[in-house]
């Protein structure tokens, strides 16, 4: 039963977008929206730099009982820290290395960051990208025959397993996968990447399969029970009611009429779950030996290589941000009443 | 569709159809033997307009969507045959189904706004079957798509094809719903409701527009709904449905004119009329839901003529009269029914009155938007005073920012000749206790997971008027002044029909001791039938404790029952004013005569 609403509806009684106010109108909001993501960042750096300052002295650490003795290296150390200077001014130095691309020397060998972790970078990134390309199809075709058989057998095999699968951490499912595909079982794919110190693991095709399996295997549960949860809603709608009612063919009501509108939470979940896995799956890696930022991060915190840190904390942070934004923009262009908001 | 003006009716080629038969349908649960719908028997023929009407429960949306041999999850067709040139479609295998569905038998739903899909534009949704199913080019399809929009008076253009739901209005919403029905020329139609929550004028407009078009093409049409006053402008024929039965049937004339079943007049006396203020009044009880429904005749428990043999041996459907069929034992022996019954004198428009509440040069405006414009009435105490018009009159806002609700508003509210200010918030408690608010949809605002005792109560504890023990007993004393059985005291609201959660409502307001109830909307979406009792409870309150009422609705026939004074609002301004008698019988202003002359009647 329609109620008419209690409050007037701007977008109901409001003419539909023109075309000319429309672009203008994107540009003000992407433009909000990227301000508010450079203000979340540099919200991020100020904390970022006030966590590793917080950590104690850093030269101390690394020299450890060479602290007293070798005070030439302490110097040279705490000159490349910046001891002597006050935290805001040091604060401001890092950030306006970090404006112009410039991320700081590491203390552990010397060398420039960006140079140590652009490759380590790229290696998750890809990671990412690949496992993004199996898991979100394999998601959402796994969530539409979980909806289309609701609560009847398969539903249930399928959720039951998918259950499994998200209560099993990510490394024992590796560990199994590495056990069936590659030494107990079968042996069909290396069970580590070896990459060479230019080269980058994706070299060797056969060596990416188990690392991006393992990685779908841990996020797909997520995105498909939410997925199958939104789905499960719109088909229970009066629009899929009425198409099935118009007879358009079931397959047309789950993919046309239903996925579209079921769309939009499964985006912000493979956001999540996608920046979860950018923020680096330290065991995943550890197990197959993947070159990756987590890894890295983690040896970095051990050698109290406050740049490494630093860098790798702000990358992190950025990509989240990114993929977060780009799930609300693609959110956005897929909910016709947010978008025409917005335009008109 | 060759030609783009509906009444060009010879222009189109009638064609020859056998309309409908429906054969001892019936629909049952899954997993227990119980019967949703049973011993449905029903002709559709030609051209021919039958309107299947009954209170919720009663199993009419289940009829109409069993004839596309459709269920809702938990049902199933369980009996019958649905025959359509002697196919039945009960037993098609569920490919031709769907394949029927649409071309030859399509169907209109009951929400405007939710019936569209809101991410495909409305010129797609059009000519979406017509494209799976490779029927004609694109081109063809897209100017059947304009034709069939032409036919249902909307506008034709790029620009509109392009739309999503939301940027429609209700009425426009449904007429695409309609034009989208129609586009494949279906044999039978299935109008689920397409009315229900559209105001007068846009509800006169579908309706002549569903008439012309099922006149023109000869299709045969099911018009499913709750109000026998909208069916007696459309249909041919009537069917009264009751708990999953016909009770009665028959041509639409001698249903108005000699009802012989009681629920048929029962549901007559709670319609209100136009022409006269009637003492509404509904049917005690509520339908029995599937599985409790009493032995015997169904509708015993709430009949007024019941005798024992009506709870012991179940009736069939007996001929009254040639076509009029009636399912009552005592057809004959309970007299003639009067349309005249229950009218009352119309609220004296020279009664002296005592205005508590003033209303002076109020504007309303959401952020720049301007959407009341200078109103000034009031209301005396003991009054109802109704805000009519259509939607995005400004009805509601008006009445919002009397309540507080709204605070975005300048002008002078007084109540007892001391200004209010804008917000409820800033308002003194004695204010906010004195003047009480009830919501239109009574599913959105009780709270479900508190019990009816808990809701009624929290007035009284919020304002210090009683608590504890006293408080209970209070709450039990307006439960019966509501007629709530105290047995539901310990109900979540989520186990109360409409109708009786409307009731809680009235209590919560009643519990604060308020002397102006702002009523918005509050029978719209319930049953004709549960409005009138809600109408004959409001009448009670009004007599007894001296309540004002500010009563929003869009219906101009129960302002006439209710109210003593009406302001008729357009587009934020109020066009018309005055005691009822004035305004309905003398009417002044063309806006006032457009929305009688569109409103539904029955006299």
């Amino acid at each position: 039963m329609t109620l008419e609403a209690t409050l007037p509806d701007p977008l109901a009684e409001g003419a539909p977008p023109r075309g000319r106010s429309g672009g203008a109108a994107w540009a003000l909001w992407l433009a909000r929206r990227l301000g508010l993501a450079v203000l979340t960042l540099w919200l991020v750096s100020v904390v970022v730099f006030l966590a590793t300052a917080a950590l104690g002295d850093p030269v101390r650490a690394i020299l450890g009982r060479d602290y007293e003795t070798n005070v030439a290296r302490r110097e040279q150390l705490e000159a490349q820290l910046g001891v002597g200077d006050s935290i805001v001014s040091r604060y401001l130095d890092w950030l306006g290395g970090l404006v112009t691309g410039d991320f700081g020397t590491s203390l552990a060998n010397q060398l420039p960051v960006w140079e140590q972790i652009s490759s380590t970078v790229a290696n998750t990134l890809v990671l990412v990208l690949l496992s993004a390309l199996v898991m979100i199809p394999l998601a959402f075709g796994i969530a539409m025959i979980s909806a289309h058989f609701r609560r009847r057998r398969p539903d249930t095999v399928i959720q039951t397993i998918l259950l499994a699968l998200a209560g099993v951490p990510e490394f024992v499912t590796g560990i199994l996968l590495v056990a069936l595909l590659s030494t107990s079982v079968f042996h069909v794919f290396p069970a580590v990447t070896i990459s060479t110190l230019d080269g980058h693991p994706w070299d060797e095709p056969k060596g990416m399969v188990l690392p991006v399996a393992t990685l779908v295997l841990a996020v797909t549960p997520y995105v498909s029970r939410i997925v199958r949860a939104t789905l499960l809603e719109v088909l229970d709608s009066d629009y899929v009611e009425l198409a099935r009612l118009k007879g358009i063919p079931e397959a047309v009501v789950m993919r046309k009429h239903a996925l579209l509108n079921a769309i939009v939470p499964g985006i912000q979940v493979i956001a999540l779950q996608l920046a979860w896995l950018a923020g680096g799956v330290v065991l995943v890696e550890t197990l197959f030996a993947y070159p990756g930022v987590g890894k890295q991060l983690v040896d970095s915190v051990r050698n109290h290589d406050v740049p490494m840190v630093q860098a790798l904390s702000m990358i992190i942070a950025g990509v989240y941000i990114v993929v977060n934004l780009v799930a609300d923009v693609l959110s956005i262009l897929l909910t016709p009443r947010a978008r025409t908001a917005i335009s008109s | 569709m060759a030609t783009t003006t509906p009444d060009a009716g010879q222009g189109h080629e009638v064609r020859a159809t056998t309309g409908l038969i429906i054969e001892d349908l019936g629909v049952s649960l899954t997993g227990r033997e119980v019967d949703v719908v049973d011993d449905i028997d029903l002709v559709l023929k030609p051209g021919e307009v039958v309107g299947l009407v009954g209170e919720s429960g009663s199993g009419k949306t289940t009829v109409g969507t069993s004839l596309l041999n459709y269920s809702r999850a938990g049902a199933f067709i369980s009996s019958g045959k649905v025959l359509l040139e002697d196919r039945d479609v009960l037993k098609m295998h569920w490919k031709e189904v769907r394949k029927l569905r649409g071309e030859e038998i399509a169907y209109v739903p009951q929400d405007p706004a939710s019936a569209l899909n809101p991410s495909i534009r409305i010129g797609k949704q059009l000519v979406e079957l017509q494209q799976l199913r490779g029927i004609g080019t694109s081109e063809s399809r897209l100017q059947a798509a304009r034709d069939g929009l032409a036919e249902v008076g909307l506008p034709t253009d790029d620009e509109f094809l392009k739309r999503y739901a939301h940027q429609l209005s209700g009425g426009q919403v449904q007429r695409v719903a309609l034009a989208m029905a129609f586009l494949p020329k279906p044999k039978v139609l299935v109008l689920d409701e397409p009315t229900t929550g559209l105001d007068v004028t846009t509800q006169k407009m579908v309706l002549d527009t569903m008439a012309e078009l099922c006149r023109a093409y000869g299709v045969s049409a099911l018009y499913v709904t709750h109000d026998l006053a909208v069916v007696a402008n459309i249909a041919d024929r009537v069917a009264v449905m009751y708990a999953g039965q016909i009770a009665e049937l028959g041509p639409r004339d001698t249903i108005f004119a000699n009802p012989a079943h009681p629920y048929t007049r029962a549901l007559l006396d709670s319609i209100p009329h136009l022409s006269q203020a009637r003492a509404l009044k509904g049917i005690p009880g509520r339908t029995p839901s599937p599985g409790r429904r009493p032995d015997g005749c169904r509708f015993n428990d709430r009949c007024a003529f019941v005798v024992d043999r009506c709870r012991q041996e179940v009736p069939e459907l007996r001929t009254v009269a040639p076509e009029h069929e009636a399912r009552c034992h005592r057809v004959g022996e309970i007299g003639t029914w009067d349309i005249n019954l229950g009218t009352v004198p119309d609220a004296d428009p020279e009664k002296p009155r005592d205005v508590i509440l003033s209303v002076e040069r109020l504007d309303v405006f959401y952020g720049r938007k301007h959407v009341v414009h200078d109103v000034s009435f009031n209301l005396a105490k003991g009054e109802v005073v109704a805000l009519v018009g259509e939607s995005g009159s400004g009805k509601t806002t008006i009445s919002r920012s009397v309540g507080g609700l709204h605070k975005d508003w300048t002008g002078d509210i007084t109540f007892e000749g001391r200004r209010l200010a804008n917000s409820a918030r800033r308002r003194s408690a004695d204010d906010r206790r004195r003047m009480q608010y009830i919501f239109q949809n009574p599913y959105l605002s009780l709270n479900p997971r508190l019990s009816i005792e808990q809701i009624i109560k929290r007035p009284m504890e919020l304002f210090g008027l009683a608590k504890g023990k006293e408080a209970t007993e209070r709450v039990v004393e307006l439960m019966g002044q509501v007629a709530l059985g105290s047995q539901m005291l310990h109900y979540p609201a989520s186990r109360l029909s409409g109708g009786e959660r409307q009731r809680v409502a009235i209590a919560r307001a009643l519990a604060a001791e308020p002397d102006v109830m702002i009523c918005d909307e509050i029978t719209s979406a319930l049953d004709v039938s549960v409005q009138g009792s809600i109408v004959e409870l409001l009448e009670g309150l009004r007599l007894e404790r001296g309540i004002s009422m500010l009563f929003v609705t869009h219906n101009l026939a129960l302002v006439r029952s209710i109210a003593a004074r009406v302001e008729i609002l357009q587009a934020g301004r109020v066009v018309e004013a005055g005691s009822v008698v004035t305004v309905m019988d003398t009417p002044q202003q063309d806006y006032t005569r457009k929305l009688l002359s569109n409103s539904p009647r029955i006299d």
